[in-house]
């Protein structure tokens, strides 16, 4: 049995920039990040956010207009593909159909400087890796989706490259399988300490696989950090809107002590971190399960009127009209005798609104 | 009350019994000359009812009374048995007897011995038939479908039923009939008897199959000559078609769409002025001949008409559309698949070998052998270039036109054209359509295509620069050609060959045509207008029953209207002369069999082109429209003609086009009456007057090139999905959406 080696390196970009033709709006901006070699670091964000642009550049298919790209400490930026040491996942798999499964698999490795003892062998291993070692002689058009892309997964991974790259690679699977493969790929990838960038829109996706999430939007950074970063505390409004759902609210810092931060809401004064604010105006989110509903007019709440209740089951749903708006409030107090018309006080959990910057 | 389309059958079949006449008149039917020529008592224009009340030709009589038959469903709902079952029985009924007097009493009474034992002699006789037959006839093949429809055929649609029946017997008399025909008669001996052992010694004789040339002799046989320059022909086109599609599609190379738009030269050159071109360049009096001659003294030889001349005309005219086909292929390689094997560590140059060209060998098959077709059928480059190198479409043509008037010999040669053309075309369609690698696929696709490695870009660069250059100078040579006084002899400049064939005068009368291309200009004009319409529009409608219908025999339905893309021309041409010079249809010399040979020729165009687009319709569109109400005819006009109207120019246009172009089944079948432009160009040639034969391709190519303008123009530039900058990589990745083979209808000169 062939062990597979981590030969996981780690990803610079240092003001990587990338502008199609002539085109004057930049897709990717100005960009600078650190991914550590043995992690996987999803980038996350909505179509045309410039994800796939920066994990291209990664892989040598598309050259960076400005900027630097190292892989391993080495400056990779004007290498192509076929000479970087990164291989890659497509969305579509892009299995060679003129070829079996092994043959697909043992392709790289014939490039790679292996004798042909060595190419059949680690082929096998890859093959018995993802589950598939007796599919082999098969032709991919003879495999399931969910196959296909244990293939192309296996493919890239015989390669035992510095970095494994993957293209939104559940996107072509059905939603049941799309659970079942990414803790397959979480778990393979954990095994053999490979470093990998991930690309998804899908939130939950990335929230479930990564060590660490690069949320970006218009070509830029807009946050990076752990899931549970990301999550409880979203540095602006678009991180915690696409993150889940969140509250907005908007608040007056009134003074900052240290790290603490005295913050203003209508009537409610609260103490939060400052996280590098000023005093002044700002914006508050709140994830709605950390608000609380109380009864009308209780010390800490501000009022609201309830819009509408919905019962789902596992939680109760309500929409509250307040002066900030109309607010999203998730409670799994399902015996709750609140009524829709019924005027409430409404009351921030103990951890859970963050300051976010505009 | 009666079924309202019962009734209108019913009345069409009995106006061709009792109103027009039965034969075919002298002139044309809608001048109603006939009227006053006695009818409708002279037997030369009475109906056929008329015709049996004075007790003449009685085997008509159960025609007009079948047709009385579907009267009596009066009152009938279309669910009942008895109604579908009867029109079926009369369909089949009338069908069937009305070919069989048709077939079997001719010029000499009864055709068949058979008939002759049963009956005895008959005394009487029949013509060609003509408009009253043509209406019963319809009639009978309407009720039949009619009938079957009413019993659930389709899901009982009669508008599709009738479609499906009309297009497969239509495209049965007027393909598979004469073929038939003329397969036939490739067993009758000069003295019409019926001879399998003349057959065999004439199909197996050395003027076929001899291999004399490899031993040493002086030619092959002619079975073989046609093969050899078909593969050579076949493997330069592929190579070359590739080279270009490779330059506009992997190279970076700014000037694409030019380059692209060579592929309109094939569609608009006549085929033989390629070879005309050649003669002008390399021939006895051609440029580089002579100026060889004078530069270095060597002797003018005729080394140009013969396989290298053919070769090379042949690679000029067929190369564009194996870069057509090629382009669709290159581009149908998906670029994640080149982009995975770059990062696989695999080369430029590996990935070009171990991935782009193996997804693109069933696209290269294809070229090939369209290649070979083309190069098979070829009939007017052959016949101005050939020399001693005898193929077998110019044999056909002069086993007929020739001294020797053999017919059994040109069905023979044409039997074995048709393997080799059948042969390819069977396996272009079952062999490549299985192994076809769609790698295109809806799936989201980002990437672009790598760049050649610069080794083989450069080369590519080469051969397809040198390879434009040459067909720019031929292109030139024609053009500066026709303005020559007397080619190798006198090159001053001229108007003279214009002046002759296009000369315009004023009379009492008004204009007076008095060039002397005139007269088959204007019948050309004439025929092509006619037949392109009508060429369009049982193209679309097959296209139309091809992309959304399903019925039983589907398959040999497609099998059998896309036949004909595979038939060469000069086997068409022998077979109309063979299968229409007799009763029951006797259209020799007419202009209607001009414009059905082109209507049969080129009904895989409109039927491509139509497939091409309505495959872009999505089908929920028909759907809902079927839901909301219309039935299917209505559909197919309200919804889908107003989408398709593109598809309905290109046809057009495309049929239009190659009516102008055609030459091989046109030289069999023009007469003095209807004399064609290519056949007289063709005439030109053979007197060895190349001015105006040059002048007047000028001219054919001006006006084609125009109208394919105008098209454009009317159309629009069709742009789907492909990035409009000059840098490849402008839009970064995108969705891919050319489809491999679906391209555009290939579509040539006359073949």
């Amino acid at each position: 049995m062939v062990e597979f080696k981590s030969n996981a390196a780690s990803v610079e970009f240092r003001n990587v920039t990338k502008v199609y033709g002539r085109s004057a709006a930049p897709a990717v901006n100005n960009i600078s990040l650190f991914i550590e070699a043995g992690k996987l670091v999803t980038l996350l964000g909505p179509s045309g956010c410039g994800k796939t642009t920066n994990l291209r550049m990664i892989a040598g298919l598309e050259l960076a207009t400005s900027g630097q790209i190292l892989i391993g400490g080495n400056d990779v930026t004007r290498l192509p593909a076929t000479e970087r040491d990164v291989s890659m996942v497509f969305q579509s798999y892009a299995l060679f159909p003129h070829m079996t499964v092994r043959e697909n698999v043992q392709y790289g490795l014939k490039f790679s400087g292996f004798d042909k003892k060595d190419v059949t062998e680690k082929a096998q291993a890859g093959l018995e890796l993802v589950g598939l070692s007796s599919f082999g002689d098969r032709l991919p058009s003879q495999l399931s989706g969910g196959q296909q892309q244990r293939v192309a997964v296996a493919r890239a991974l015989v390669l035992e490259p510095q970095v494994l790259l993957f293209d939104e690679p559940l996107s072509n699977l059905d939603a049941k399988l799309r659970r079942h493969v990414r803790e397959e790929i979480r778990e393979i990838q954990q095994k053999l300490g490979l470093t990998v960038v991930y690309v998804t829109h899908d939130q939950e996706e990335a929230l479930a696989v990564s060590d660490r999430i690069i949320v970006m939007n218009n070509a830029e950074i807009a946050q990076d950090g752990t899931p549970r970063d990301l999550y409880e505390a979203p540095a602006n409004a678009f991180v915690a809107d696409f993150i889940g759902e969140a509250n907005i609210f908007d608040c007056h810092i009134e003074a900052i002590a240290g790290d603490v931060a005295v913050v203003r809401v209508g009537p409610v004064s609260l103490r939060l971190p400052a996280r590098g604010r000023a005093a002044g105006p700002a914006k508050l989110a709140a994830r709605a399960g950390r608000i609380e509903l109380a009864a009308e007019g209780a010390a800490g709440t501000f009022p609201g009127r309830l819009e509408k209740v919905t019962y789902v089951g596992s939680h109760l749903e309500y929409r509250v009209l307040t002066e900030f708006g109309e607010i999203f409030v998730v409670s799994n107090d399902v015996d709750s005798a609140l009524q829709a018309g019924q005027d409430v006080g409404v009351k921030f959990a103990e951890r859970g609104p963050v300051l976010i910057s505009g | 009350m009666l079924h309202p389309t019962v009734v209108l059958w019913t009345a069409v079949g009995l106006i061709g019994y009792a109103l027009l006449p039965w034969y075919g008149i002298d002139g044309n039917l809608f001048t109603f000359g006939w009227l006053f020529g006695g009818y409708p008592f002279d037997d030369d224009s009475a109906p056929a009812v008329i015709l049996n009340l004075g007790g003449e030709k009685l085997w008509l009589a159960p025609l007009g009374a079948l047709l009385l038959l579907p009267l009596a469903l009066a009152g009938r709902g279309k669910s009942e048995p008895v109604f579908g079952y009867l029109l079926i029985a009369v369909g089949l009924v009338g069908g069937a007897w009305f070919l069989l007097q048709g077939f079997g009493i001719g010029l000499r009474g009864f055709q068949w011995q058979w008939l002759n034992a049963l009956f005895g002699e008959l005394g009487d006789r029949q013509f060609g038939m003509g408009w009253g037959a043509l209406l019963t006839g319809v009639a009978f093949l309407f009720l039949f479908s009619l009938g079957l429809a009413a019993r659930g055929a389709v899901g009982g649609d009669e508008f599709v039923v009738g479609a499906i029946v009309f297009v497969v017997a239509v495209v049965g008399i007027f393909i598979f009939m004469p073929i038939f025909q003329m397969l036939l008669s490739a067993i009758v001996t000069q003295d019409g008897d019926y001879s399998l052992s003349v057959f065999f010694t004439k199909f197996f004789s050395e003027r076929l199959w001899g291999l004399d040339c490899v031993t040493g002799g002086p030619r092959c046989g002619v079975a073989w000559n046609s093969l050899f320059l078909a593969i050579l022909v076949g493997v330069i086109t592929t190579v070359l078609g590739l080279v270009f599609a490779l330059v506009v599609t992997r190279s970076g190379f700014r000037f694409g769409a030019t380059l692209r738009a060579l592929t309109v030269l094939p569609i608009i050159t006549p085929p033989f002025v390629i070879g005309l071109a050649i003669i002008l360049l390399f021939g006895m009096s051609g440029i580089f001949t002579q100026g060889l001659a004078e530069l270095f003294g060597l002797q003018p030889t005729r080394w140009v008409y013969g396989l290298p001349g053919l070769l090379i005309a042949q690679t000029l005219a067929f190369t564009p559309i194996a870069f057509l086909v090629m382009i669709g292929v290159v581009e149908g390689v998906s670029p994640s698949m080149e982009e995975a094997a770059q990062t696989l560590r695999a080369s430029r140059w590996q990935t070009f070998v171990t991935v782009s060209l193996p997804l693109m060998r069933p696209g290269l098959a294809n070229a090939f052998l369209l290649g070979f077709i083309e190069s098979m059928a070829d009939f007017g480059n052959p016949l101005v270039l050939g020399g001693n190198f005898d193929v077998l479409s110019t044999e056909i043509f002069f086993a007929i036109v020739g001294a020797q008037y053999d017919q059994a010999q040109a069905a023979i040669l044409a039997i074995v054209l048709l393997f080799f053309t059948l042969g390819a075309f069977y396996a272009q369609r079952f062999w490549l359509g299985a192994k076809s690698y769609t790698t295109v696929s809806g799936k989201g696709d980002a990437g672009v295509h790598p760049h050649l490695p610069a080794g083989l870009r450069n080369t590519v660069f080469a051969v397809a620069a040198s390879w434009t250059l040459f067909t720019l100078v031929v292109y030139a040579t024609i053009f500066y050609g026709s303005f020559v006084r007397l080619w190798g002899v006198d090159f001053s400049l001229t108007f003279h060959h214009y002046a002759t064939a296009f000369s315009v005068g004023w009379t009492e009368f008004g204009i007076h045509w008095r060039g002397s291309a005139w007269n088959s200009f204007w019948t050309t004009m004439q025929i092509a207008l006619i037949s392109a319409p009508l060429t369009a529009a049982i193209g679309l409608l097959t296209a139309w029953l091809l992309v959304r219908q399903n019925f039983a025999g589907k398959n040999a339905f497609e099998f059998g209207t896309m036949l004909s893309f595979a038939i060469p021309g000069t086997i068409i041409g022998v077979s109309y002369v063979i299968a229409f010079n007799v009763p029951p249809i006797e259209l020799t010399g007419t202009g209607i069999i001009l414009v059905l040979s082109f209507i049969f020729r080129n009904m895989p165009v409109g039927v491509r082109a139509g497939i091409a687009s309505m495959s872009q319709i999505d089908r929920s569109l028909d759907e809902s429209s079927l839901t909301l109400g219309a039935n299917s005819w209505q559909t197919f006009r309200k919804v889908i003609l107003p989408l398709l109207r593109p598809a309905i120019l290109a046809a057009l246009v495309y049929s239009f086009v190659r009516a102008m172009t055609a030459i091989s089944a046109i030289i069999f079948l023009v007469s003095a009456r209807y004399d064609m432009s290519t056949s007289y160009i063709v005439g030109r040639v053979e007197n060895n007057e190349y001015g105006i034969a040059i002048a007047y391709s000028t001219v054919l190519i001006g006006v084609m090139l125009a109208v394919i303008g105008l098209m454009q123009l009317a159309v629009g530039r069709r742009n789907i999905g492909r990035r409009t900058g000059d840098d490849p990589q402008a839009a970064g990745w995108r969705s891919n959406v050319s489809l491999p083979g679906q391209t555009q209808p290939v579509t040539i000169g006359g073949g």
